[in-house]
Formats: C-alpha cells, sequence, structure tokens
C-alpha cells in the first residue's frame, strides 16, 4: 500500500549513502571511522529538503511536513555522528523516533473504552461529505456485534438527498435497528429518541451519523453543536478519507476546533493512497487514528497499528 | 478559494514590487511552490513550475508592451496555464453521457447538475441509476432530479447494472440527453473495473467523464490513469470546489494524463457547474479576474429580471434596482464567487464567514425594503428619522438596522458609478493579455 513512500525512501537512502562512501577514500576509511563529525545545518538542510519531497508526494501536508522537518532539524543540527555511521541511518532513526512520538502520544484503546464506559455509550461521526461517513458507521457496528454488543443507529444525517435509506439499508443489511425521523428534520432529537430507546431497551452502543454539509458551514457547526449540547456524546470521531491531500488538515482542524474530536478514522486506503494523510491528520488533531477503511464490505475495517504503518512508509516490512 | 489568496496575494506582490530582481523572484519562486504544494498540484510539476519560472521571469526577452512586473505576471499566468491542463467543448445535441469515479467523489449530485445543465439549455434530459451497489442511491438520485422536469430511470431492488442499462436505453428512448450514474470504484477493485468495461459497452456513451474531488491528493494521477486505461475517459468533472479543498490533485491528473477538463462543481445547488476554462479559470485563481464568466452569467440571470445592466452603470440606482440586484444575486449564487469573478484590486479582502453574514444580511434588508413606500425605494433621500423610525417598527428592525441599509445602498451606488468611469485596476492588463 505505501510501496511509493517505501520505494523512494530507500532510495534516497542509497543516494546518500553513495555519496558518503564516494567522499570516503577507501584508505583513510579505516583510520576516521571513529572519528566524531559534528552536522551543521548546511548538511542537515540538503537532506531535510529532499525528504520533505518524498513525505509530500507521500500526500503528506505541507504544514505538517513543515512542522516534522523542522522538529527533524532541531533534533540533528548539532549531533556528533561517527563517520562511520551512515547519515542515511540517522536520519531515519530520527524520523521513526518522531513519527512514534506522535503516534504513541495519543494511542487509544477503543474495545477497551467501549467495555468499561457506562452504556449505552453515544458515539457521533463527523466529517465532510463522500468520506464514507455512513458506511464506516456500518462497519464499526459490525465490529462491536462481532464482540457481542448490541448497537442501535441513530440516522443524524437529515439534510443530503439519499442518506436516510442509504443507512437504513445498512442497518437491515446488519440486522441492527435504525432510528430515523423524517429528511430535514432536526438531528438532534433523532439521536436523542436513539439514546432514549437504547436506554429503554438496554442496548449498548448508539452509533449516531451526522450531515457532512449544510447550506454554509456556520449551519453545520451550529447543528453539530446542538447535537453535542443535547446528547452529549461520549465520543466525537473525525472520519476523513486517506486519498484527500493537503485538504484534510483544514478539515481536521475546522472539526476538532470547532466541536472538539476524540479520534479519527481514515477511510478508503484500498484505493492505494501513499498514506501520508494519516500523519496529517495525527498531527494536527494530537488525537489518536482509531481505525482504516480498506474496502467496500462491512469487514473491511482494521484497527490502527503506529508500527505497522510506520514500518510500511520507511520499507520496514517484506512485503 | 484559498490557492487563489495566496496566488492573489503574489500577484499584489509582484504589482508593488520596486525591484525585479534575482533575490525577488526566487522569494517569489518560494512563495508559488508553496501556494502550490499546499493545493495537492503534482510535486514534479510544481519544481518544473518553479524551474521554468525562475529562467523565464529573468532572463525572457520582454514584450514590447509590458513593464517588467507585467511581464512576471504574465510568465506566471503562462505558467499555471500550463500545468493545469486543457478545458473541453461538449455540445449541445442528443447524446449519451456515462459517469464514472472513486466512491464518494460526488457523482450522483455531479448527474444531477450535469442533467439541470442540458435541461437549462432547453434539451430533453434523463438520468439512469446504474449504481447498484452504494445503498441509497437510488433514492439520492430521484430525489436530486425529481423536481427539476428531468427524466429518471432506475430499479431499485435490481443488482445487475447492465440489466438496468439496457431497460433505461429502452424506456428513454425519447430523451434526448440520456447522463448514466455508476457505482464508486477504483481502480485496484478488478471485479468494479470490469463491470465498468461492460457497461461502456452497452450503453455506448458519447462523452465519458470521471468525476475527481477537489479534496484528493497525489493519487488523482494514477487513478485518473487506470479509468482512462480502462475505458477512454473523455473529461474530468472536479467536484467540491467550493469547499476549502484546492483542486490541484485534479488539476494535475488532467496535466498528466491529457484528459482535458470539461467542468467545475462549485457548490451544492444542483445550478453549480461551471463549464472549465483555462485561461479564465487561472486569471481568476490570480485575480485578474473573470469578467466574462461574470458577464455571461448576469446577462442568463439578468435577462429573467426586468433589471437593465446599462441602465445601472448609468448611476440610476435606487432601492428598487438594489432589490432587483439582491434577488438576481441570490440566484447567481452566493456572493464570494461573484466576487471570484471581480478583477483585482476591485477584490477587497473578504473572509468566508463574512460572506455568510452578509448574506443574513442581505436577508434583512429585503424585510426592511418591504416595509418601504414606493417613493421611498424611488427616491431613499426623503428618508428621514421618523421614516427610519416607521420603516424599523414595520420590518421589526431597528433603526440602526435601517440607516445601516441606506448606507450599504450609498456604497452600492458609488460602485456602480466607479465601474462605470472603468476605476477597475488591472483592466489595463488584462486587455494586454486579450483577455
Amino acid at each position: 500500500m505505501f510501496d511509493f513512500l517505501k520505494k523512494r525512501f530507500n532510495k534516497l537512502k542509497k543516494e546518500l549513502d553513495e555519496e558518503v562512501e564516494i567522499s570516503t577514500s577507501q584508505k583513510v576509511k579505516s583510520l576516521i571511522l571513529e572519528q566524531e563529525i559534528i552536522l551543521d545545518e548546511r548538511k542537515v538542510s540538503k537532506i531535510l529538503g529532499e525528504l520533505e519531497l518524498i513525505l509530500l508526494e507521500g500526500d503528506v501536508a505541507l504544514e505538517v511536513v513543515d512542522k516534522i522537518s523542522e522538529e527533524l532539524k532541531a533534533n540533528l543540527v548539532g549531533k556528533k555522528k561517527k563517520i562511520g555511521v551512515r547519515l542515511s541511518n540517522l536520519v531515519e532513526h530520527e524520523l521513526i523516533k518522531v513519527l512514534k512520538k506522535l503516534f504513541y502520544s495519543s494511542s487509544f484503546d477503543f474495545y477497551k473504552y467501549i467495555e468499561e464506559r457506562e452504556k449505552p455509550v453515544v458515539i457521533l461521526f463527523v466529517g465532510v461529505n463522500g468520506t464514507g461517513k455512513t458506511t464506516t458507521i456500518a462497519k464499526v457496528a459490525k465490529k462491536l456485534m462481532d464482540r457481542d454488543h448490541s448497537v442501535v443507529i441513530a440516522a443524524g444525517d437529515t439534510f443530503r438527498a439519499g442518506a436516510i435509506e442509504q443507512i437504513e439499508e445498512h442497518a437491515t443489511n446488519l440486522g441492527v435497528k435504525l432510528i430515523k425521523h423524517k429528511a430535514g428534520s432536526d438531528p438532534s432529537a433523532v439521536i436523542y429518541d436513539a439514546i432514549q430507546h437504547a436506554r429503554a431497551k438496554k442496548i449498548d452502543i448508539v452509533l449516531a451519523d451526522s450531515a457532512g454539509r449544510m447550506h454554509t458551514k456556520k449551519n453545520l457547526l451550529d447543528q453539530l453543536e446542538k447535537i453535542k449540547r443535547i446528547n452529549s456524546p461520549d465520543l466525537i470521531v473525525f472520519v476523513d478519507e486517506s486519498t484527500a491531500g493537503n485538504d484534510c488538515v483544514e478539515r481536521a482542524r475546522m472539526f476538532n476546533e470547532t466541536v472538539g474530536i476524540d479520534g479519527s478514522i481514515l477511510t478508503k486506503l484500498d484505493a492505494d493512497p501513499k498514506g501520508g494523510s494519516a500523519i496529517s491528520v495525527a498531527y494536527i488533531t494530537g488525537k489518536p487514528i482509531i481505525f482504516f477503511g480498506i474496502g467496500q464490505e462491512y469487514d473491511d475495517l482494521i484497527e490502527f497499528d503506529a508500527d505497522w504503518l510506520i514500518d510500511r512508509i520507511l520499507g520496514k516490512n517484506s512485503d | 478559494m484559498k490557492l487563489g489568496d495566496s496566488l492573489r496575494g503574489i500577484v499584489r506582490k509582484i504589482a508593488k514590487s520596486s525591484k525585479i530582481d534575482k533575490y525577488f523572484v526566487e522569494e517569489m519562486v518560494r512563495d508559488i511552490q508553496r501556494a502550490l504544494l499546499q493545493a495537492d498540484v503534482n510535486v514534479r510539476h510544481v519544481m518544473q513550475l518553479s524551474k521554468n519560472l525562475k529562467e523565464r521571469a529573468l532572463s525572457e526577452d520582454l514584450h514590447p508592451r509590458l513593464n517588467p512586473r507585467e511581464h512576471v505576471i504574465k510568465v506566471l499566468y503562462d505558467e499555471i496555464v500550463d500545468i493545469i491542463g486543457k478545458g473541453v467543448e461538449i455540445p449541445l445535441s442528443k447524446q449519451k453521457i456515462m459517469l464514472v469515479g472513486l466512491q464518494g467523489s460526488g457523482k450522483t449530485t455531479t448527474v444531477a447538475k450535469l442533467a439541470k445543465y442540458f435541461k437549462n439549455k432547453n434539451l430533453k434530459t434523463a438520468v439512469i441509476c446504474a449504481d447498484t451497489f452504494r445503498p441509497g442511491a437510488y433514492d439520492q438520485l430521484s430525489q436530486l432530479v425529481g423536481e427539476h422536469g428531468i427524466g429518471f430511470y432506475g430499479e431499485k431492488r435490481e443488482k445487475d447494472a447492465i440489466k438496468i442499462v439496457k431497460n433505461g436505453l429502452k424506456a428513454l428512448k425519447d430523451y434526448e440527453v440520456i447522463i448514466a450514474d455508476t457505482a464508486g470504484r477504483h481502480a485496484l477493485e478488478e471485479d468494479l473495473i470490469k463491470e465498468m468495461i461492460d457497461l461502456e459497452k452497452v450503453f455506448q456513451p458519447d462523452y465519458k467523464f470521471l468525476v475527481l474531488d477537489a479534496a484528493i491528493g497525489q493519487l488523482a494521477s494514477k487513478q485518473a490513469k487506470a479509468f482512462h486505461d480502462a475505458i477512454g475517459i473523455s473529461g474530468i468533472i472536479i467536484t467540491k470546489f467550493d469547499g476549502t479543498a484546492k483542486g490541484g490533485g485534479s488539476l494535475s491528473a488532467s496535466k498528466e494524463t491529457s484528459i482535458p477538463i470539461a467542468f467545475i462543481g462549485t457548490g451544492e445547488r444542483i445550478d453549480d457547474l461551471e463549464k472549465f476554462d483555462p485561461e479564465r479559470f487561472v486569471s481568476r485563481l490570480l485575480g485578474m479576474g473573470d469578467l466574462k464568466s461574470l458577464l455571461e452569467k448576469a446577462e442568463e440571470v439578468f435577462a429573467e429580471e426586468d433589471l437593465d445592466p446599462k441602465a445601472l452603470l448609468k448611476g440610476k440606482f435606487t432601492l428598487k434596482d438594489m432589490y432587483k440586484q439582491m434577488e438576481a444575486m441570490n440566484k447567481m449564487g452566493p456572493i464570494n464567487k461573484i466576487f471570484d469573478m471581480l478583477p483585482f484590486g476591485f477584490n477587497f479582502d473578504v473572509k468566508d464567514d463574512m460572506f455568510e453574514t452578509t448574506q443574513e444580511k442581505m436577508a434583512k434588508f429585503k424585510v426592511i425594503m418591504d416595509s418601504m413606500t414606493d417613493e421611498e425605494l424611488e427616491n431613499p433621500k426623503i428618508i428621514n428619522t421618523s421614516r427610519i423610525h416607521r420603516i424599523a417598527r414595520g420590518s421589526g428592525t431597528s433603526p440602526q438596522e435601517v440607516k445601516e441599509l441606506l448606507k450599504y445602498h450609498r456604497t452600492m451606488k458609488n460602485v456602480m458609478k466607479s465601474l462605470k468611469s472603468g476605476k477597475i485596476p488591472f483592466k489595463k492588463l488584462a486587455k494586454k493579455f486579450g483577455m
């Protein structure tokens, strides 16, 4: 899936290594291998410039590339390096450190949270149109039912044409109860009814859909604000597509700063995007990535695994 | 349009610069690089453009009619036109059109918009729902076209898209334009790609449009190429251009695959679909205005209203005219889109949320004007304090709001005057570029 990034990174690594080898005469190599040099800004900037392009081609947003690059620079400049140690290894090591810090500082055990939380657990899904909110809700419902939880879905997108019918069909396929009102009605009321239903029938989890767009951004945010005020969801999950480029940063920031999100799900990883959007969204929101969507079937949802993602981006996996 | 914002800033910087030298060009190229990368333009294209800009801005011979600043703007304009791909003309005649694309790119909405586009040109138009995969696709499309006098064919429970298309072609044989919606798919889904190829054989479309979301990143070119290899794409439609997304990925995909861009979706209303014209698009991006599009659009709308643009430009601009103008503007779409078409200089920096408040205010202004007498509307000068109080009471607003409306009217009147006197910066430049 991340073949592209992987290849580019390996190529860069090779280039850098060759540079070091060529500039080091074989004769003196053994004599100075143990000597240390200090990495100056010029050297580091050159490598980072190349690395930035690779990350950009991998769909990491410019803003995030800048920040990662700054962090790497701060970590690398002035650092001592033994001549025998390959510069590329050092850069790779630092990049992994930065990414691990990013993903681990916000890791989150979704299932454990569901187990321990007082029932019903209310999860609100937010995000712009077309990213796969509705399909993702169906997939999450399936995952939870596989773990013997009971689920009710609230048809909270009352705005987009066909949205209620779409989620209704998913609910029917999965055998899940759907609470719906008419198109154009108040989603806060739909979700409220779903929560009441869950309380009455002792259902564990309420999964609430929401509109991805309204006539204006202000309308949408007002609506989400009202849903939040009335229904106090336990979790607000931001859904975006991994095929998006820089825009996912704008969207993630908008939802995180206005409505406030607890985590993200990135969809459409099966379309073979280069994968950088996961880094962008995690970086901008500081919130965990919970799942990846990897296909059109209900089971096509995988738990986010930071090591797996980092390894793939850096070409550590053999597949 | 954020890309427009940053590019306009750069053009402004160039226009204001005291000297165009190596340092200035290098800084400018850096700014442009960042703006384009942030817009998801293909990274390799950005690097090539940077190189070309640097070379051409400093070394190319100046056009005799251009000064150095204008020369740099012209070079920038050319280079950006060069990286975004071409437009294509779609004839207004009997034809079949098939839309394909990734999941969630906005195909169904676009099918409805495209149908409305042909319907507006007086062609008998119908749509077929051949998306048998996504739940709710049938309902969404039938709801979208339902109220617009557009024919619809679909079979709600049928899972065989080929069969639906066959039946649809029979049922819709009296229609001039038939547009088929298909399921979302990506290049790696072999079964779905095969289904698309089969659909193409049965439907035999004259045009095959690939719908791409303006938010798509570096993946765009690869996907576009795969669709093109499978069925031969005749044009790209870029959707969701009105959001925060900047569309660079799709624009690059067009350039990379040489598939022209046919339309862009610029809003959620069914009429928010524009023909794509690269030159106009770029002049709008760079803030040089797109008076051609604006006038065309205005003509369409004004034809319905009894509003004479020429009389307005003569400086006769009463509250009644303003009322009509507001209604016309409403039909033309959100104010910010109209502003995008106005030339640089006339285009002050206005934030998106300000436009939203403006739109709310406009609605209020109309309510206030409804409480005015004909005489007041024709001759606002007679509105004194006691009239202001009466109008405020009648419209359920405050005297401050009535005064605000009167002030707005005076501003608009001045704007009309300056339009007439041609006090628009860059008009000269636009002329030099032959726009």
